[in-house]
């Protein structure tokens, strides 16, 4: 089968500095993959580039097939990739339902918006209890919730998940990799940024490192957990 | 006497609320300050008057047109200036710089055009009629002007409340890059933005010129003035507060002419937004308190 995400030789960067320094990965449907490295090592980057966030300074990127890489960040989310950016990019202002409705935007059918939504409360229950309160006095943890839960509105095919555990209390991280296990029976695919590396290795079946804007690294997860560099690096073992 | 001082300066207030709110909409939504829209208010003006007095089309087709094609030159000007600077990053004070230099331009264009001499709407074309109401005197334009408000206003609010094109809107004045991810085209909301205020300011333009029949080039530069107190009383991008504070500025400004001289009309609205940034910067109506991210 052929994958979701072929990615070929990806360059991406800002001004006259390339943080992301020609990388090919592979996700196939169904599977998690996740990609791991130190602070600055390019991964926000990486998945600002597969978003349109970030203009690709060459190479390609293929979803299912079609090449993406040139197209603006709303028409390669129209096309189902949805990012949960770094930093719970919420709309503070607005009411918690009025945020599920925005990362439903794309899609007309209000069925199929109101199912979406059942789905998403029944997966982040804290989110049911406060929908009419603004999305900006919600705790961190809950913000991170909340803007899982907008993605998932979009009913992806493929989803990019920067850091979700970033900053976030033992309890609440627990929570978040439970909530990405259950996405993953479900069938989703997932691309997972994280620095938490035992735990996006436990999730994942696949992985990468990267290292200063290159692959240093690629494999099974599991297997990618018993190297030994990768245990002394980021593992802390 | 209070009564009709209070309907005039309601009135007056309601073109300081409607003008306010076209351009509190542009930074609200588009986050920059953008000193063209007080070109829009001349140019709406001279259109209403081109349309009118050159073409013979009747007033309220005029008022119409003339917001239709300044939302125009609006969504022109905002991609000629302001895009390149979006796609740049480049910092607020180049937007500032951009569109005080094109407005200036824009300016003396229109008067090497037109000269500065007021001109007046013939009166085959439009003719003030007054009536008596309740003891009151309201004429015509006055009526206009609120009728065009309420319109206005309750328009906006069914927008960007009750539809989608409105709620993403809202997205993106809230958070430009989460509304991309959602799949929003940023580009086409801007451009919608800038159509609805530049029609805003045009028609807030045409509605002055009616009232006092005298159209210069330079009237928007004087309401750009007033705007900017309206908009620091009532919050900038807060739409609500627009309106409250150009209702409430209208109301003090002819109770002020009225009462105390008209010397000091001038002074009310200024006074009252100084005071209003040394007491509370986030405007009267404020959401200080919404945001905690
Ligand atoms: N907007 C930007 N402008 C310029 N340089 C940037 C920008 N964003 C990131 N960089 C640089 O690009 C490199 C990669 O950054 P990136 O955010 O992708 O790293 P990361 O792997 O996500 O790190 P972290 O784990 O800290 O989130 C860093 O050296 C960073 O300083
Ligand atoms: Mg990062």
């Amino acid at each position: 089968m052929s994958p979701v995400l072929q990615v070929e030789n990806l360059v991406l960067g800002y001004e006259r500095y390339d943080a992301v320094k020609g990388i090919s990965l592979l996700v196939h449907a169904g599977s998690v993959v996740t990609l791991i490295g130190a602070n600055g090592a390019g991964k926000t980057t990486t998945l600002r580039g597969l978003s349109g966030l970030v203009r690709a300074r060459s190479g390609r990127i293929l979803f299912n097939g079609d090449n993406i890489t040139a197209l603006p960040a709303y028409q390669i989310a129209r096309s189902g990739i949805t990012q949960v950016p770094e930093g719970r990019q919420i709309y503070a202002g607005m009411s918690i339902s009025e945020n599920l409705a925005l990362g439903a935007y794309m899609e007309t059918n209000k069925a199929r918006v109101a199912q979406r939504r059942e789905h998403v409360l029944s997966l982040f229950p804290r989110l049911r209890e406060r929908l009419g309160q603004s999305a900006g006095l919600l705790s961190g943890g809950e913000q991170q919730m909340l803007a899982m839960g907008m993605a998932l509105m979009a009913d992806p095919k493929l989803l990019l998940l920067d850091e979700p555990s970033m900053g976030l209390a033992p309890l609440f991280i627990e929570e978040i990799f439970r909530i990405i296990a259950t996405l993953k029976q479900e069938g989703r695919t997932i691309l997972l940024v994280e620095q938490n590396a035992s735990a996006a290795l436990e999730i994942a079946d696949y992985a990468y490192v990267l290292e200063d804007g290159h692959l240093s690294l690629e494999g099974p997860a599991a297997d990618i957990a018993q190297n030994p560099k990768v245990a002394a690096a980021y593992l802390g073992m | 006497m209070l009564g009709q001082q209070l309907l005039n300066g309601v009135v007056l207030g309601a073109v300081y609320a409607l003008f306010a709110l076209g351009f509190t909409l542009i930074f609200g939504v588009l986050g920059v300050i953008n000193l063209t829209y007080g070109f829009y208010f001349s140019a709406g003006a001279f259109l209403a008057l081109y349309f009118t007095q050159g073409l013979g089309i009747s007033m309220m087709l005029a008022l119409l047109l003339a917001g239709i094609v300044t939302g125009g030159i609006a969504v022109i000007l905002d991609g000629l200036l302001l895009t390149p600077l979006r796609r740049a990053k480049a910092p607020e004070l180049a937007s500032l710089m951009v569109t005080l230099g094109a407005t200036l331009f824009l300016y003396s264009l229109m008067s090497a055009y037109f000269g500065t001499d007021i001109r007046r709407l013939p009166p085959k074309v439009f003719t003030n009629v007054g009536f008596n109401w309740l003891g009151l005197h309201i004429e015509t334009s006055q009526l206009l002007i609120l009728v065009t408000m309420v319109v206005i206003v309750s328009g906006l609010g069914w927008l960007t409340q009750r539809t989608r094109m409105g709620l993403a809107i809202r997205a993106l004045a809230e958070n430009g890059t989460a509304a991309q991810l959602a799949g929003i085209n940023a580009g086409a909301v801007t451009r919608i933005v800038s159509f609805l205020s530049g029609g805003i300011g045009g028609l807030a333009g045409v509605l002055i010129g009616m009232n006092y029949n005298a159209i210069e080039p330079y009237m928007g530069e004087q309401m750009m003035l007033k705007g900017f107190a309206v908009v620091i009383m009532g919050g900038l991008g807060n739409i609500r507060g627009a309106l409250v504070a150009g209702l409430m500025l209208g109301v003090l400004e002819t109770l002020t002419a009225g009462y105390i001289g008209s010397s000091l009309k001038d002074a009310v609205g200024f006074g009252l937004a100084v005071l209003t940034l040394w007491v509370r910067p986030v405007g009267l109506f404020g959401r200080a308190t919404i945001k905690r991210a």
